[in-house]
């Protein structure tokens, strides 16, 4: 089955599936197996419940402005990250990677404390009359922050590999700066940046960590739906937490087949 | 790029420039730099004594040593992994290669909530092995165990990530050559692969080790919050947190802080010398 000469295949191979097994595959197993105990009329009736949507509407509609959010700026980040040479850039560089660094409990009470009304940023913005803290507003700053390197990091090569000639060329027949950007960059940096904007909404989709310290967590109104699942554990109501994570399970899994769409798409659309 | 500098055709005006460049830094200095430094202010706040006496506690040691053995367990073991899956997926064309790339991918789109729910259903008293295990008296839930394995399961795909691309990259020439010159599988590996690729798979231990002592949601759902037993550092700043002590709870978070800011440090220096990056989660 395995082509090649080098010796360890079977070691290699086996070990990988086994601890893949035991880790990976037969704990996701379980959670398909389980939820099909349940009658489906009463899976049904869990997984479209009121407060199970409200969470699914607060959790997917934050995850994609945030992730929409990172769109912009992360395509506008890495461009000055790549271009252009200032004071601090190779600090501000290494600094985009905090949200991976930077463990999800602690960003989760620091965000709370930046925004609270008291807050650094959280005083102003309330004399501007917009409160942040305990809304639903906090869930798409915590997304924001937890999805912000994606789109840079996605970015940043594309744009480094670019070769000047396009831009060169696009300069030579005329187009303005501004053209040039529209027509010729903005659609090759396209595939990359769709890539870091589904990372980040699949990021922003499970985060539980930097949210729940900073979202008011009220039930119908500010409760993620990780926060859902969480507190259906505590009450040891483990039938309608697999419910809902198995609903989890299938969103990530969509957007898991999007990305590879959209991996093949880049391969195929820049040769290297 | 600079040889041409002012007949450059790529240059934007200057006013755009710095435009550009100003937008950019407020964008991360709002998002990244604020909350970072309110770490470190909120954590001295109330003055050195009190953040002193917040690392002291003799529950915060606890956590910082459990927080330490889970790590010092789960970076080993899912480094190995890293190795093993790498060497298979890179080394060998076989069939369903990219579906098992996917699915050592398959815990970074997990939701850490979920991941630690699937090791209640397995092991949690109504789970299919809870019986069983409180037969024999075995803790896995609410104890070491629990934690170690939701931290596995979160952490797997950190080393062989950062491996696949790279030793895809390098190719089997000087494999296959130091096969031809008689050298065994464990001689190969050890003289010419690791020698190879010891940057990018630093790079993944440090990953590894990062996460390994910041997981919150997967460890919250096992651990069972027992104080000074199974709360490791990220649970232990929560429950200061909730109890209103908010300078404890930031002087606990710096050290997390700190560790995170090595990682950067660790990733442009280990970066550089990989000398592309890639993104990892």
């Amino acid at each position: 089955m395995a082509r090649g000469p080098l010796p360890g295949f079977r070691l290699a191979m086996g070990t990988t599936l086994v601890y893949l097994s035991l880790l990976v595959l037969i704990p996701l197993a379980t959670v398909v197996l389980r939820s099909f105990e349940m009658p489906w009329a009463r899976l049904l009736e869990v997984v479209t419940s009121p407060r199970a949507l409200a969470s699914y509407r607060l959790t997917f509609g934050a995850a994609a402005i945030a992730a929409a959010v990172n769109l912009i700026f992360g395509v506008l980040v890495a461009w000055v990250l790549v271009r252009y040479r200032f004071p601090g850039r190779r600090i501000l560089d290494a600094l985009v990677d905090l949200p991976f660094a930077l463990p999800t409990a602690v960003a989760g009470i620091a965000l709370a404390s930046v925004y609270a009304e008291n807050g650094w940023l959280g005083a102003p913005l309330a004399a501007l009359g917009v409160k942040v803290a305990y809304t639903r507003l906090a869930v798409v700053v915590a997304l924001t922050f937890v999805g912000l390197p994606f789109v840079v990091r996605t970015v940043q090569p594309v744009l480094a590999d670019l070769e000047p000639a396009i831009e060169e060329a696009a300069a030579t027949l005329g187009a303005s700066r501004w053209t040039t950007l529209r027509r010729v960059l903005l659609p090759e940096l396209g595939p990359a940046a769709a890539t870091g904007f589904v990372l980040a909404l699949a990021r922003g989709l499970g985060e539980y960590g930097s949210v729940i310290f900073v979202a008011g967590n009220l039930p119908l109104k500010s409760e993620i739906t990780a926060l859902l699942i969480m507190v259906q554990l505590e009450q040891y109501d483990y039938p309608a937490a697999t419910a809902i994570a198995l609903v989890f399970l299938c969103a990530s899994f969509a957007l898991l087949v999007l990305l590879n769409r959209l991996s093949g798409r880049r391969a195929r659309s820049r040769p290297r | 790029m600079s040889a041409s500098r002012f007949e450059d055709p790529r240059a934007e005006p200057a006013w755009a420039r710095s435009a550009l460049i100003v937008v950019a830094i407020g964008f991360l200095g709002i998002f990244l730099l604020v909350p970072l430094a309110a770490v470190f202010t909120q954590a001295f706040s109330k003055g050195v004594a009190v953040y002193l006496a917040a690392l002291r506690d003799p529950v915060a040691q606890s956590a910082i040593r459990l927080t330490l053995l889970v790590a010092a367990v789960v970076v080993p073991v899912n480094t190995l992994f890293g190795i093993a899956a790498a060497w298979a997926i890179t080394r060998f064309r076989f069939r369903g290669r990219n579906l098992l790339v996917t699915l050592i991918d398959l815990p970074l789109s997990v939701s850490p909530v979920v991941a630690g729910m699937l090791f209640v259903l397995l092991f949690g008293a109504q789970g299919w092995l809870g019986p069983w295990l409180g037969r024999h008296e075995i803790r896995i839930l609410f104890a070491l165990p629990g934690i170690v394995l939701a931290t596995l399961f979160v952490t797997m795909p950190f080393v062989a990530r950062q491996l696949i691309p790279l030793m895809e990259a390098q190719g089997r020439n000087e494999e296959e050559a130091a096969l031809s010159m008689g050298a065994s599988g464990w001689q190969i590996l050890g003289w010419v692969t690791l020698p190879a690729i010891r940057w990018g798979l630093l790079y993944g231990i440090v990953l590894t080790a990062a996460r390994a002592m910041g997981e919150f949601g997967a460890v919250s759902v096992v651990s069972g919050h027992i104080r000074g037993k199974t709360n490791t550092i990220p649970l232990h700043v929560e429950i200061l947190y909730n109890e209103y002590q908010f300078a404890a709870a930031f002087a606990v978070s710096s050290l997390l802080a700190l560790i995170a800011l090595a990682t950067l440090v660790a990733q442009a220096f280990l970066g550089r010398r990989l000398g592309s990056r890639s993104p990892q989660s």
